[in-house]
């Protein structure tokens, strides 16, 4: 096999894991980092002049709703890892929520299969807790793990009983697997399509009550305690939960917790209209939760950034709000939304954001991901933090559009998108890297399986 | 009170957007329109050669029958179109259902939603007029326009600081929170009285007084709004029995003389006799239900008149019987 060498020059190096923040070159032969090239490298590397950008660790999702096998009319494996990588994610979790649900090794197997032939990026795959995700039967966990799940969870359909729970965490202990939840008590939200608050009060739309996930919080809390099993709270909202978990790790619990870029940017206030546009669930919430998420998030208390990219095709979300289905978009403003509501606004520094985005994401699913360490893989995103770009459907590469920032201007643009050493995505064309558009790499679907 | 106001809206959606002005406006149209229906059969044809759409997603009599009467009046056609939100969804999305109607050339369509904020989906939609006649437990502004015109009436004009009590499932009803907003932007104060579940102290934020005490909330009232309890509230568990509820929150006729002797009761039926009200009650001169009713044409036919007259241009105000 020919050489590959990559140069990338002159950029802000910031490696959150290895304490690095500096303007140096950074070096990769063969889809590995590398200390620094010899000349004979240098002159056939593939030179990115990275002046003014941030070089950092390819981003890392471990939320995200690809919609293959089952409802590609709204995003499929190819368009959707497409999205990720022009959002600088170099590796994705995708949920197991689809048709059939990943609660088999069969469908981890094609899903892998597809990657393999369509994502330029690393596509991980969760499997389910429960057969078809009905929170009754126990999937196959360890076939799961052997096929090459990074983690199980029954996503939005929370497992309500508490021993099929129990047991759940017991067989993930045993497997090493961390099990993601969705912290919904279904008994408290029948019918919730918002936030419970002055908000659905005026416009008559059944609330779904902080306390509902207060309640699994708890129970994930004392369950993990128990069992000894990582658990990692999907998509906190509450400033209630997130005290919760604070005082859960407080006293050691294996427990860990991921905030969405909308939920630290947006509130209830946002549905005033019936806009569809901000119906997702776990529901937007009060402007007092969004500050509490952010110091949670300052604070640790909240491990991450994840997306929850979900999406849905237009006719779909255009209708009245209790007919239209939960969730949005995110992989491809993730970062920019999070320099806005965070950096731009001095809450939050760009290291620390960053490490909520890389390291801290790839400890979750243990994936050896995230750093820029000598002999990592070269997985790595360039951007630029304070250029503007308007989010548009034009330039968008999700099949669907269901983002609340569809034509807002956003601070924060991503310029290269590497991984393996290989440009996936940029956002200009590039003189010295032939291969500087979307393109397929190897390896893809999951490295571990 | 002035006549010259205009009306600027192409739809009624809500009472919650509407300004004093504007709901003085609807009072003032509404006033004539009044008159005209103590006429045997008299009309007034501000709607001749139109077509009425009563676009009916959720099972109505009353409303729907007051709708068509008022257009009647009007000397409009009406069609009706009946069915379920749900079998609708199956099939035609309610946006090619409401550009359908458009496309029929109906010139006003009255719509009944189980979703909140449907008619205002359908309003963004078309160009015709959209009045709404129910959205789920968001708004029912016809129902509390002729509720606070009664009241408008009763009290000659003036709301300021009327102490109005709606006693009931005021979380699950379209009719308190069309009343709510409509009161509080006519100056009165409101209290809301009910069980707990059914009565959150979320309201609390707009202003509004809970209680679950009705006695002390009556005995303060000028008037009181007493709201059909739903049976299926009761399965829901949200309360445990009709009886539970009927012990603590119904208007009996013992329970008369804790109002003051001046105060009336309002009722948007249908009504439960012996649940949330007596039958002694229920006749009484003090209840304005069947006043209630003859206003709700009054009130309907403004809000067609008006709304039709906006989208051709028109001042409505200046076209009403005399």
């Amino acid at each position: 096999m020919k050489n590959s060498a990559l140069w990338i020059k002159n950029g802000r190096i910031i490696d959150p894991k290895n304490n690095r923040d500096e303007i140096a070159d950074l070096f990769a032969i063969n889809g590995t980092i590398v200390e620094s090239l010899s000349d004979e490298c240098k002159a056939f590397a593939t030179c990115i002049d990275a002046t003014g950008l941030v070089v950092c660790p390819g981003l890392i999702d471990v939320h995200v709703h690809l919609r293959e096998p089952g409802q590609t009319h709204k995003e499929d494996i190819a368009t959707g890892t497409q999205a990720a990588a022009a959002g600088g994610f170099t590796s994705i979790v995708c949920m197991p929520n689809t048709t059939p649900a990943i609660d088999n090794p069969s469908v981890v197997k094609a899903i892998q299969a597809t990657a393999k032939k369509h994502s330029p990026i690393n596509l991980y795959v969760s499997g389910t807790i429960t057969l078809n995700r009905e929170g009754k039967d126990l999937a196959p966990i360890g076939a799961l793990k052997d096929a090459g799940v990074v983690a199980i969870t029954d996503d939005g359909d929370c497992v309500q009983d508490n021993g099929v729970m129990r047991k759940a965490l017991e067989y993930a202990k045993m497997h090493d697997l961390v099990v993601m939840d969705h912290c919904q008590d279904m008994s408290l939200t029948q019918g919730s399509v918002m936030h419970e608050g002055e908000v659905s009060l005026r416009l008559g739309l059944t609330g779904w009550p902080s306390v509902a996930e207060d309640i699994i919080v708890s129970r994930n809390c004392l369950l993990s305690a128990t069992t000894g099993a990582h658990v990692h709270m999907q998509h906190i909202t509450a400033g209630s939960a997130v005290e919760i978990i604070r005082q859960a790790k407080k006293q050691g619990v294996n427990v860990t917790a991921e905030l969405t870029p909308h939920h630290l940017s947006l509130t209830d206030e946002s549905v005033g209209t019936f806009d569809t546009r901000f119906k997702m669930n776990p529901p937007l919430r009060t402007e007092k939760d969004r500050q509490e998420l952010i110091a949670g998030l300052l604070d640790g208390t909240l491990d991450i950034i994840a997306t929850d990219h979900a999406p849905h095709a237009p006719h779909e979300k255009d209708t009245d709000f209790d007919h239209a289905p939960f969730g949005l978009i995110g992989l491809e403003t993730s970062l920019a939304v999070c320099l806005e509501n965070l950096v731009h606004n001095e809450l939050c520094d760009l290291n620390t954001l960053i490490s909520k985005m890389t390291h801290e994401a790839a400890r979750i699913v243990k994936i050896d991901k995230g750093t820029l360490s000598t002999g990592a893989d070269a997985d790595i995103t360039l951007f630029d933090p304070q250029e503007a770009w308007v989010v548009s459907e034009q330039t968008s590469y999700s099949k669907s559009t269901n983002s609340p920032w569809m034509g807002e201007t956003l601070r924060g643009k991503i310029k290269q998108t590497i991984v393996a050493g290989k440009v996936v995505f940029s956002d200009t064309e590039l003189t010295q890297a032939p291969e500087a558009t979307i393109h397929h790499t190897e390896p893809a679907g999951n490295p571990s399986a | 009170m002035s006549t010259n106001n205009s009306w600027n809206r192409k739809d009624l959606v809500g009472t919650y957007e509407l300004s004093k002005q504007e709901i003085q406006t609807l009072f003032a149209a509404a006033t004539p329109f009044k008159k005209l229906l103590s006429q045997k059969g008299a009309t007034h044809p501000s709607l001749a050669n139109r077509m009425v759409a009563n676009l009916f997603l959720e099972p109505s009599t009353r409303t729907q029958m007051a709708f068509d009467a008022a257009a009647r009046r009007l000397n409009a056609a009406s069609t009706t179109l009946n069915g379920s939100a749900s079998s609708l969804t199956k099939g035609e999305s309610l946006r090619d259902t409401a550009l359908n109607l458009q496309a029929l050339d109906v010139d006003i369509i009255v719509m009944r939603h189980s979703s909140p904020g449907a008619a205002h989906f359908v309003s963004k939609i078309v160009d015709i007029p959209v009045i709404n006649a129910g959205d789920g437990a968001h708004e029912h502004p016809t129902q509390a326009l002729l509720d606070c015109f009664t009241l408008h009436e009763h009290f000659n004009g003036d709301l300021a600081g009327k102490e109005i009590v709606i006693v009931g499932d005021i979380l699950h009803s379209r009719v308190a929170r069309s009343n709510i907003w409509a009161l509080k932007t006519l100056g009165a104060s409101v209290t809301l009285v009910g069980p707990a579940p059914l009565v959150p102290q979320g309201f609390r934020h707009f202003g509004i007084t809970i209680s679950h005490d009705l006695k002390s909330a009556v005995s303060q009232a000028d008037a009181v709004i007493m709201l059909r309890v739903q049976r299926e509230r009761q399965k829901e568990n949200n309360i445990p029995s009709l009886g539970e509820y009927t012990k603590q929150f119904a208007l009996t006729q013992e329970r008369l003389c804790w109002l003051k002797p001046e105060a009336i009761i309002l009722h948007p039926g249908p009504i439960n006799r012996g649940v949330e009200i007596d039958a002694h009650v229920a006749d009484s001169p003090r209840t304005k239900i069947l006043e209630q009713v003859t206003n709700g044409i009054a009130i309907r036919m403004a809000a067609l008149h008006l709304c039709h007259a906006h989208v051709h241009g028109e001042n409505g105000m200046e076209t009403l019987p005399q």
